[in-house]
């Protein structure tokens, strides 16, 4: 029979992984932006959000943009009186997701090509602001209950199947049902990306114009159609972000900050790899939950995930600035 | 002959004083982290003052008026908001956050305008003597501690002795305001009290949630905002916590934080200063003549809920106030300093309750020059899952003030001492 307290070390340590992988969720499209075009997407956290709202607005036959409606028109209409499916809701937001990228192409990135990085990252924030208002004004501030079947709640088959590890004080291994499905939809879903980067011909002119943006405009690749893919991955990337952070919590305006979690992951993975959002996300879960076990609650009051997190990215930083995986950045005289 | 009665009668009504408006500001959050707590409130708020227009003419013959203007629960916006509505004529500030009522407290007190922050803000701006602008009737989150340790007192037929009760609280302002009183409190009863913080917003707690697994408390107490109450009450679920054991503050009890959970939600408790549901008289007259009419600040559809009831709560205190003042004062267009008075003099009978269409809707209590405090009563509420509603599940019952009150003295007097402050009502 194993100590207890190193029993709950793992325990910390499993969950961690899962908190780990749901940060990555979110990291992944930042790195799919960045990677394509240079640009450090500010609302993706707000995309996130606003994937997990239109979700929730389809599925559940909301009108958008009801209160304007009926402010200008004097009518009272709030709901269509139909539920959609949970899949061809998800559907449906996807095409929204890919009506979005082109919109936030043609009418904003379409204007600055060659502007400096900095231009780029402003006009992300204003898009981030922009977007936050355009969803309350379109499916309202209220928070709404995401329910799409995914299953929620401690894993009684795991709690049963470790329970005879520990001594009397030891219930077996918690491991939330929500994030074994986050996890597993993780892996599935950078397969699925790193397949089409490898072995389609949109996701290798993606690779080209992430290596060289005007080397591939001198062999033909529409600078334009791949941005739009980028930002429609990054939508979709969004969306199941939104989907798993949204089952967790309900759908609000708060969602939006799931951002900040994945800034250290993206300071640790890098900007430019898939893989380093995975294994950046898994590091910053595990390290975060394992200082609060055995440092932050007992000797320091708690609540210290979040600083940590950043603390632990700046160490990273000290030491190998690109991240772990991303490119070294050499320029040459 | 017919040009000078023209120009006598253009001089009367230029001469006569004009009725103004009477203003309330309402220093809302409809956008950003906390709007779902935000919005309801607001709409409360306005549709009372709204319902006062549309049937009884406003009040006193003076219509109201509401000056909102967004905060986001941002301490600087909020600040920003009091400094551009104040020379409005605005009679009294509800900010609906402790942030931006710590840094009110000063201005409110030089500018001579009365401030309400109930159920949240500086809980010991219920000393009158020292806050002469502020008032936090009928109830303070000190209050509020001591209700949810009264309740777990009924549970075990007045023996907490040796029980584990973990706060998870919002590491803030706000979250910590309780724990002062919570620590006097288990050397009182001698119960083991765990603090747990969680950080803003909240979307993340399951390192506490881990701990509450391990380490199996009687019950959990709960100081959130925001996402972080629906957040804890999933997590609550999902480790299986005993719902009827986790007793949240009135903050924590609205159906923004026990929804997203379904019926994981089912049992959990909250503490409340005021009644919950919509079967009152009031409503009727609400639906009548303001959310039939159009006229509802939302779409109608959040009468009942438990914050929208707050809201509507606090504009019902307001206004019976701005009534109190104009009998003091005898004018019926007051200035917030007449409404400063008329909130000092404030009391509310269940007859006043039920005369309003709201019988047993909060408590019965007199404001004093001493006590801006109210009573500090509440009662338990709890979430049905199936129905969707809260239901009372005791009587409204007063709090420990022989812990609270040494409190309150001590920080009030210490405020009083940093800022030089004679004492008032001698």
């Amino acid at each position: 029979m194993l100590p207890d307290q190193f029993l709950f070390g793992v325990e910390v340590m499993l969950n961690g992984l899962m908190a780990g992988v749901l940060y990555a969720l979110v990291a992944l499209g930042f790195v799919l932006i960045f990677k394509a075009s240079g640009i450090f997407n500010y609302a993706q956290g707000v995309m996130a959000l606003f994937g997990a709202l239109t979700l929730v607005g389809i599925m559940d036959g909301q009108v958008p943009f009801a209160h304007l409606i009926n402010s200008i028109f004097g009518t009272d209409v709030h709901h269509f009186g139909w539920h959609v499916p949970a899949f061809l809701s998800i559907l449906l937001v996807m095409v929204v997701m890919v009506g979005l990228a082109w919109c936030v192409q043609h009418f904003i990135f379409r204007h600055l090509v060659g502007q400096e990085p900095i231009i780029l990252f402003m006009a992300t924030i204003g898009l981030a602001y922009f977007m936050e208002g355009f969803g309350d004004l379109m499916w309202n501030s209220e928070i709404k209950k995401l329910d799409i079947g995914i299953p929620q709640g401690g894993s009684m088959w795991i709690e049963e199947a470790t329970s005879f590890l520990g001594g009397t004080n030891f219930y077996g291994f918690f491991i939330d049902k929500l994030e074994i499905v986050a996890s597993l939809v993780a892996v599935v879903l950078v397969i699925v990306l790193v397949a089409f980067a490898q072995y389609t011909k949109e996701g290798r002119a993606m690779r080209a114009v992430a290596d060289d943006h005007q080397a591939a405009l001198s062999v033909g690749i529409s600078l334009s159609f791949i941005w739009v893919l980028v930002w429609s991955l990054a939508g979709f990337v969004a969306l199941v972000a939104g989907i798993m952070w949204g089952a967790k919590s309900g759908v609000q305006f708060s969602l939006s900050l799931i951002a900040l979690k994945a800034l250290p992951v993206l300071m640790l993975g890098g900007f430019t790899s898939i893989p380093g959002a995975i294994v950046g996300g898994l590091i910053v879960g595990v390290g975060e939950k394992i200082f609060e076990f055995l440092i932050g609650a007992p000797f320091l009051g708690g609540a210290t995930e979040n600083w940590f997190a950043y603390m632990l990215a700046l160490v990273f930083l000290v030491f190998r600035p690109q991240g772990l995986f991303g490119e070294k950045i050499i320029e040459r005289v | 002959m017919k040009r000078l009665a023209t120009v006598t009668v253009a001089a009367v009504m230029a001469a006569a004083p004009v009725m103004a408006d009477l203003v309330f500001p309402s220093l809302s959050y409809r956008t950003g982290a906390y709007a779902a707590g935000g919005i309801p409130f607001a709409d409360g708020y306005a549709d009372y003052m709204t319902l006062l227009n549309e049937r009884d003419g406003g009040i006193g013959g003076v219509m109201t008026r509401i000056l909102e203007c967004e905060t986001g629960y941002n301490t600087e916006k909020g600040v920003e908001c009091y400094e551009a509505t104040k020379g409005e004529g605005s009679l009294v500030y509800q900010p609906l956050s402790t942030g931006i009522t710590y840094q009110l407290i000063p201005k409110v007190t030089a500018d001579n305008i009365p401030m309400h922050t109930m159920g949240y803000g500086r809980t010991s701006a219920a000393n009158g003597k020292v806050f002469s602008n502020v008032f936090n009737y009928p109830a303070n989150y000190w209050n509020g501690a001591s209700l949810v340790v009264n309740h777990l007192l009924d549970l075990n037929g007045g023996d907490i002795k040796g029980k584990k009760v973990h706060l998870v609280y919002h590491n803030s302002g706000y979250g910590k305001e309780p724990i002062r009183t919570f620590e006097e409190l288990a050397k009182k009863h001698g119960f083991e009290l765990t603090l747990l913080a969680v950080d803003h917003p909240g979307q993340e707690q399951k390192s506490q949630w881990l701990q509450i697994r391990r380490e199996r408390p009687d019950y959990v107490t709960m100081w959130g905002w925001g996402v972080m109450n629906a957040v804890a009450i999933q997590e609550a679920a999902n480790i299986k916590f005993p719902m009827e054991n986790f007793i949240g503050v009135w903050w924590s009890g609205s159906e923004n934080a026990v929804l997203p959970a379904g019926d994981g939600a089912h049992g959990y408790k909250a503490i409340t200063f005021h009644n919950v549901g919509s079967d009152f008289p009031v409503f009727g007259d609400l639906a009548k003549y303001v959310v039939d009419a159009g006229k509802a600040a939302g779409a109608g559809d959040q009468i009942g809920t438990a914050i929208y009831n707050r809201g509507f709560y606090a504009a019902m205190l307001a206004a019976e106030a701005v009534k109190n003042a104009q009998k003091i004062h005898g004018v019926a267009d007051i200035t917030p300093a007449m409404m400063r008075d008329g909130m000092e003099a404030l009391e509310i009978t269940e007859a006043v309750m039920t005369d309003l269409g709201m019988p047993n809707f909060g408590p019965s209590f007199k404001v004093t020059c001493e006590n801006h405090g109210g009573p500090g009563t509440g009662a338990v509420a709890q979430w049905d899952a199936t129905n969707k509603k809260w239901s009372l599940i005791s009587d409204f019952s007063g709090s420990d003030m022989s812990v609270i009150q040494p409190l309150i003295d001590a920080d009030s007097a210490a405020y009083a001492a940093e800022n030089s402050m004679e004492t008032r009502c001698n």
